[in-house]
């Protein structure tokens, strides 16, 4: 198989194979999640009970940093957010990637400059390497750190990577780094149902539930 | 048949001067990525050749190939410096015609063997033993196995011959194959395009006059030095497409003021070919140039890779086709393992055996 047959696979069947364990993979776990459902908690409300609590979580912990944790990690809790904004304008402002979601789905919305989003790469790939040195250097962390872990951390780095080295033709020649590029998306699709990636999907309903169960309970939220 | 005049005297017969002989040599050892003070030997070497016997063979093809070398802008020196190869046998070219022409490739294949260059235009059919093509009852194959045995150097000249091109593309009705398919334990060099450069035919055959041997290839067998960067990377509008400048319609302002075609469908990324800089016409323009998208033209199945105007990412299947019903299983399963849990815990819930605090205690009492 040359470089032109793999580019032409990943591209065509390879794409339609991950994206359909994707989609398989989250409908399966999200609707089994949705239906088993909770215990109801008997316990009497500590203050009056209304839905805001779970609301006003989702918007601070996904929005506003949240003070307390800022205090102690300083650095880390930036880099999470780096990484985090990173990924969204890569993946989601390069023209390139646009075209591919409007060939797929009929959206479509302005991109970033291909120079602006090289420069967004570098940070994000800067921050994942912090994450990831992070992880290795705190005893805590690294004692907690499963295979699963390491592993989310290495799918979502490798197409930022890759993606970077074939836009500048580093190390390789363009067709094989693209192949390269949409290959570890590929894992990083098929993955993601099965790796704590999946709370790309969970996090809005848990981190709902989150500031529901502590309001309830009477913790600031 | 190949004489022994050689090439720069044909050459000064036909109005060529040294200068501008010398002219193209620098030129071709800038094209082949070169020294400049390799020139004078590309020349010297030139100079020195012997008219050697060329047979090109046309199979499944549209002679385009042919008109890109012979009927370029009128007389290059590409095409004088093929004049004076000793063209032995050609098709389109020769004037012998039916067992004529036959007999005038096997007495060339008879008199050179070892030493003749064989050229090769369009891709061959296999299928029902190859009966889909043949030329004076003897097919395609047969005939470049048999033409292919005495060759020293074997050429693929455009897209067809190389990667096995239009005839190739689904559903291939007649099994056309490219000649590396049939030739598998030869070099080969292919020189992809639909069609190639002209300058780049040429110089394939000026490398191996002067260095005896065929040209670096890439894991394509296309020469390194004309198929070594992509026409996305020399592209003259390259620049937009990093400043977020492109192309939305043919006829749209980003048309107008010659932006990037990207969106338009452009293949120039993905696409190892020299057009960029060389161009056609004599350096005068090429397909980007005038407006309009690169095909792609030079890689493998570029015809079945999705459409000419579908942007390069976009995927060359219909992707909802399959995810959509792939959601909807998605969803069932998981409805049913939800539905399964919900079962098994009423089961439980019925099979729970009711106890009391004072049943504890009296137990461990």
């Amino acid at each position: 198989m040359n470089t032109m047959e793999m580019l032409a696979w990943v591209r065509g069947p390879g794409l339609v194979l991950s994206l359909s364990i994707l989609v398989i993979g989250v409908g399966v776990r999200l609707v089994e999640m949705l239906l088993l459902g909770r215990k109801p908690d008997l316990s009497e409300p500590r203050v009056a009970h209304s839905g805001g609590y779970g609301w006003r979580t989702i918007l601070t912990r996904s929005v506003l940093p949240s003070s307390a944790c800022v205090r102690y990690r300083r650095i880390e809790f930036l880099t999470g957010y780096v990484f985090h904004l990173g990924l969204f304008l890569v993946v989601f402002f390069f023209v390139p990637h646009i075209l591919l979601i409007e060939a797929v789905t009929g959206l479509s919305w302005p991109g970033l400059a291909a120079g602006l989003v090289d420069g967004v790469t570098l940070i994000t790939l800067a921050a994942l390497l912090l994450a990831f040195w992070f992880r290795l250097t705190d005893p805590v962390r690294r004692f907690l750190s499963r295979f699963n872990d390491w592993y989310a951390l290495a799918i979502t780095f490798l197409p930022v990577l890759t993606g970077y080295l074939a836009y500048h033709r580093l190390l390789g020649e363009y067709n094989t780094l693209l192949v390269l590029h949409i290959l570890s998306v590929e894992v990083l699709l098929a993955s993601l149902p099965f790796t704590r990636l999946m709370h790309g999907f969970t996090l809005w309903f848990s981190r709902w539930y989150t500031g529901q169960m502590a309001g309830r309970r009477g913790v600031k939220v | 048949m190949a004489d022994e005049a050689d090439l720069l005297e044909r050459l000064r017969q036909q109005g060529i001067s040294r200068r501008s002989f010398l002219k193209y040599c620098a030129g071709l050892a800038s094209l082949l990525a070169l020294p400049p003070a390799m020139a004078p030997r590309i020349a010297e070497a030139l100079e020195r050749a012997r008219r050697p016997a060329v047979i090109w063979l046309s199979f499944q093809e549209c002679t385009a190939c042919t008109e890109s070398l012979t009927r370029s802008f009128s007389p290059t020196l590409e095409n004088l410096i093929f004049n004076v190869l000793s063209l032995d046998y050609h098709h389109t070219l020769q004037a012998a015609a039916g067992r004529h022409a036959e007999d005038a490739r096997r007495q060339s294949m008879e008199a050179n063997r070892g030493k003749y260059i064989l050229v090769v235009e369009g891709s061959i059919p296999v299928a029902e033993g190859g009966v889909y093509s043949t030329i004076a009852g003897i097919s395609n194959l047969d005939m470049l196995r048999e033409t292919a045995a005495g060759a020293a150097a074997i050429v693929s000249v455009g897209t067809c011959a190389a990667y096995g091109g239009l005839p190739h593309a689904r559903p291939n009705p007649t099994g056309a194959v490219p000649v590396s398919e049939i030739l598998a334990d030869r070099t080969i060099v292919n020189v992809p395009g639909c069609p190639p450069i002209p300058v780049v035919i040429s110089g394939v055959i000026a490398h191996v006059l002067t260095f005896g041997r065929v040209p670096e290839l890439d894991d394509l067998g296309r020469p390194t030095v004309f198929y070594g960067q992509t026409i996305h990377d020399r592209c003259y509008r390259r620049p937009f497409y990093d400043r977020n400048l492109f192309a939305e319609q043919f006829d749209d302002e980003g048309a107008r003021n010659g932006w990037c075609l990207y969106k338009l469908g452009c293949k120039g990324p993905t696409t190892r070919n020299a057009c960029a800089t060389e161009k056609w016409n004599q350096g005068t323009s090429f397909p980007i140039q005038s407006g309009h998208p690169c095909l792609g033209c030079s890689e493998p199945d570029f015809w079945d890779a999705g459409s000419f105007y579908q942007a390069l990412t976009a995927p060359p299947v219909d992707v909802a086709k399959w995810v959509v019903p792939a959601i909807g299983v998605g969803v069932a399963a998981g409805a049913a393992a939800g539905l399964a849990n919900r079962l098994r815990k009423a089961r439980a819930e019925r099979r729970r055996q009711p106890l009391a605090a004072d049943d504890v205690k009296g137990g461990e009492g």
